[in-house]
């Protein structure tokens, strides 16, 4: 070596992954110590995809603002403008009509098998297998030509809105929705052949980035993060909006809580979505799907809190209104920072090539986390 | 015992990189499996959802005839300030002045294809066209007026 | 019938009678050069075009399709990509080793081709130790992925490269040792000698199970020698971003990228040749007409069939399988692989002083 590769004083590298790097989806900057392969340390950097949506936030109306929510968890669009939706409503405190409960909730959990697609492709990409990533994105496809029809958008729909949804459902969505059941039905095993039995796969996940139910909790995370480690977090059961009381479905916990754990977690999941479509899909009831609201909407003074669960854990949107037009402060609570938090505590002493493993589980969504 | 372990245990792992094997080769000989679009190649069989949020275009009807009346209603709904309406007054045959569009400007650069501006519209006079190919050489271009030349508001519209 | 050996000798005769015999063996040595050059060239281009062609199907996408009739010449608009790309050295990197470190790929990858025989009485080199030349001068490989590594002056490639040193100093074992067990059945270390063994019958078929499985272990071997997934933590896209060669590029990066796929074009004609029967037709006992029509088919493009078809086994499992971790690489080598082969060639070389065997 010509010059001298930076390192501490106790021989261990420092290695900067990313902010360009393929494993990090997006522009996260870990700061790595690593000694030989071994992990000492790491030092995750935010920032590089910053916008201040938060600030944004506060100069649009109650109406405007939900659209921006799309932009920071882009891959669970629909439950963040959800959120949002329910916040306001509670500020409102009108009652939506049935239709536009039925239809939200099938509109998040298709978010959610979407989004776990991509994820199982891109986990299964970052432990070196690209040919998951295009067999996920075949079933995440279908899902996205639904949203297209009914929605108008694949990634950033903004079909929620304050009072209900803003447009009533494609003629088509029923029978397209059981067409995708079908197909992904059919398609679930492969996930099994190609990913979760391999033993390559297996033996890379299994006992690796282990975190404890008690660490789950102080680090603050959520969603499948904490169930794979045995935490009862799933905000549709603990404090269920909308319909999710009335639907019958599992919370998926495995108590393991390394990366194979967190991996079953999202696996599983995608199955209950399905069923809680299929016992949605031909239970849409009839009626308005907007309950009307004025033209222009004002919050009365207060603070108004709302969690919902999105792809990745808990999802929380805190407004507080002067009685303005406008939010006077908003603040989003991200599910990707609480769980990026916890990579340090599991990466140490682990190998370099199972932090990308654990980066994976951790299902991180760059601008979730920086927003 | 030992060794019976450890032949079943590359037993069983050669057995689970077989399976995975066996699918890959499936789909290496279905060809009819793939599901690649050709995008330039399939512009004339591309259908879009009538949904589908491009760019906001105004509705004319074949007299050249518009719905919009300068209400500033989309203007007023829009996020990032795509919209400025520019209105000037018409005198109507009776003499009086009345409130029409001068311009309908559109900036589809800042344009977030949000649908809150179709949505908020009274008449029904903007909706969301279908056209997805926005790419020009210059950035002028993408300034827009929606308003055809020489248009007028539709009779009886208010 | 025109074969390959023919076309030699016929150049041979012509050369010696027109030329003294030094000058016949320059003019020779120079066509050799050029043929191996031109193959080198050819194969870069098929292999990159066949492993994106298989590529694509497993995932279910067309693969190359714009460039000449059905994507054929994709890959040569690729070498005109990197050929006008600039060969950038960074700074602070050790200029002379980061330069010579893509050559000395090439040159391994070039030696290596000396020994193998493409038809029958068509060999560049009829050595009587062939396949300790192989095994020896393939392990030089691993020099110019160190220098490349070393050289960057990038942490990610110096990690790449003391990775593939582990990596292919431990598979050399198992890779060596089930070569071994051919060369134990057949009783001769001449590569030629190895093929008119199996006269009669491939090794694969001759040598009973445990040839299978010493068969087994060498593909997996040399997968893991060539730095292929799932054993390509040299390169490991989403760890290391490239590895050895993050930072070359142009010309230099089309150099490990072509002495890549020679390599592999290599060890499986080494595989084909030893466990498949090189040139050999294939036979079966005595359905004599079965055999003469297997005769027929030129010996080339049954050496050339027997190397693709394992070739397209190696970019199989690339596209399967996820990658191992270095820990369980090193794993697999000596608790799995290398214990299994050690137990294999002392029951081969019972079957072979016992007879066993067909």
């Amino acid at each position: 070596m010509v010059e001298e590769i930076a390192s501490t004083a106790d021989g261990n590298i420092i290695l900067n992954l990313g902010p360009q790097h393929p494993a990090t989806h997006g522009v996260l900057h870990l700061v790595i110590t690593i000694n030989g392969e071994t992990i000492q340390k790491v030092e995750p950097h935010l920032g590089y995809i910053h916008r201040s949506i938060e600030k944004m936030c506060e100069s649009l109306t109650y109406r405007q603002f939900i659209y921006v929510t799309s932009r920071m968890d882009y891959l669970s669009s629909h439950i963040n403008n959800h959120a949002c939706a329910l916040c306001v409503e509670k500020g409102l405190q009108i009652e939506i009509p049935s239709r536009s409960q039925v239809i939200r909730v099938l509109m998040d959990e298709l978010t959610r098998i979407a989004s776990h697609e991509l994820w199982w492709g891109a986990m299964a990409m970052d432990l070196g297998a690209f040919t998951p990533f295009f067999h996920a994105f075949r079933e995440r496809e279908a899902i996205n030509d639904i949203m297209e029809e009914t929605c108008g958008a694949r990634l950033t729909m903004n079909y929620m809105v304050p009072g209900g949804v803003m447009q009533d459902i494609h003629p088509n969505f029923q029978r397209r929705v059981k067409e995708f059941i079908t197909l992904f039905k059919s398609k679930v095993s492969e996930y099994n052949e190609l990913v979760t039995g391999n033993i390559i796969f297996q033996n890379r996940m299994k006992g690796v980035g282990n975190l404890s139910a008690a660490d789950a909790i102080s680090f603050g995370c959520t969603g499948p993060t904490a169930r794979g480690s045995g935490v009862s977090c799933d905000i549709r059961k603990l404090y269920p909006y909308e319909i999710y009381e009335k639907l019958d479905f599992e919370e998926i916990l495995e108590s393991d809580g390394d990366s194979f754990a967190r991996y079953m977690v999202r696996v599983r999941e995608m199955s209950q979505s399905i069923s809680i479509i299929e016992q949605l899909i031909d239970n849409i009831p009839e009626g308005d799907f907007q309950a009307k609201t004025k033209a222009v909407l004002k919050l009365p003074k207060g603070e108004f809190y709302q969690r919902v669960e999105t792809a990745r854990g808990d999802f929380g949107v805190y407004i507080v209104s002067e009685g303005g037009t406008t939010p006077y402060r908003i603040k989003y609570r991200s599910p990707g920072f609480s769980n990026l938090s916890a990579l340090d505590h599991m990466a140490r002493g682990s190998k370099l090539g199972d932090l990308v493993a654990m980066m994976g589980t951790l299902d991180l969504v760059i601008p979730d986390i920086d927003r | 015992m030992f060794i019976l372990k450890y032949i079943k245990e590359v037993y069983n792992g050669l057995k689970s990189l077989v399976v995975g094997l066996r699918r890959t080769l499936y789909y290496f000989s279905h060809h009819k499996e793939i599901i690649t679009q050709q995008y330039p190649d399939n512009r004339d069989t591309l259908v879009f959802p009538d949904r589908f949020k491009g760019e906001v275009v105004m509705l004319h009807d074949d007299n050249n005839e518009h719905a919009c009346t300068g209400c500033t209603a989309c203007e007023l709904a829009c996020p990032n300030a795509t919209i400025k309406i520019i209105t000037k007054f018409d005198i109507t045959p009776e003499g009086k002045k009345k409130k029409a569009i001068d311009k309908f400007v559109y900036h589809l650069e800042l344009c977030t294809m949000c649908n809150l501006c179709v949505v908020a519209c009274p008449t029904n006079a903007i909706k969301m066209a279908q056209t997805f190919e926005h790419s020009v050489f210059n950035r002028a271009e993408l300034t827009k007026v929606l308003n055809k030349p020489a248009s007028k508001i539709r009779e009886g519209v208010e | 019938m025109w074969s390959f050996s023919k076309i030699s000798k016929l150049i041979d005769s012509w050369l010696s009678v027109n030329f003294s015999s030094t000058w016949t063996m320059v003019i020779e040595m120079v066509i050799a050069g050029i043929a191996v050059i031109t193959l080198f060239a050819l194969l870069g281009l098929v292999l990159v075009l066949m492993e994106r062609r298989v590529a694509a199907w497993i995932q279910i996408r067309l693969g190359p399709n714009r460039v000449g009739p059905g994507g054929m010449l994709q890959s040569l608009a690729d070498t005109l990509k990197l050929l006008v790309k600039e060969g950038m050295t960074p700074d602070g990197a050790d200029k002379f080793l980061f330069n010579l470190a893509p050559f000395i790929a090439m040159i391994v990858a070039m030696l290596l081709m000396a020994p193998i025989a493409f038809a029958s009485n068509f060999q560049l080199w009829d050595l009587n130790i062939g396949v300790l030349y192989v095994t020896a001068i393939s392990s030089l490989m691993v020099i110019s992925i160190l220098m490349a590594g070393w050289a960057s002056n990038n942490k990610y490639s110096l990690m790449g490269a003391m990775r593939s040193g582990a990596q292919i100093v431990s598979y050399e074992l198992s890779a060596g040792l089930s070569i071994m067990s051919i060369v134990v059945l057949s009783g001769s270390l001449n590569l030629n000698e190895i093929i008119q063994s199996q006269a009669d019958g491939w090794w694969l078929f001759k040598g009973h199970i445990p040839v299978v499985i010493a068969f087994i272990i060498f593909i997996i071997a040399v997968t893991a020698e060539t730095n292929r997934a799932p054993f390509d933590l040299a390169e490991a896209e989403s760890e290391l971003t490239a590895g050895f060669h993050t930072e070359y590029s142009g010309m230099k990066f089309a150099l490990f990228f072509l002495a890549e796929y020679i390599n592999v074009f290599i060890v499986c004609a080494i595989g084909a040749t030893l466990f498949l029967g090189g040139w050999m037709p294939f036979h079966i006992g005595h359905w004599q007409a079965f055999n003469h029509v297997m005769d027929f088919i030129p010996s080339s493009i049954w050496f050339f069939g027997k190397t693709f078809f394992l070739i397209f086994l190696i970019m199989w499992f690339r596209w399967t399988f996820p990658r191992l971790r270095i820990d369980q690489l090193l794993d697999l080598e000596w608790k799995y692989l290398l214990p299994i082969s050690m137990f294999n060639i002392l029951l081969i070389t019972l079957m072979a002083i016992l007879g066993w065997h067909f």
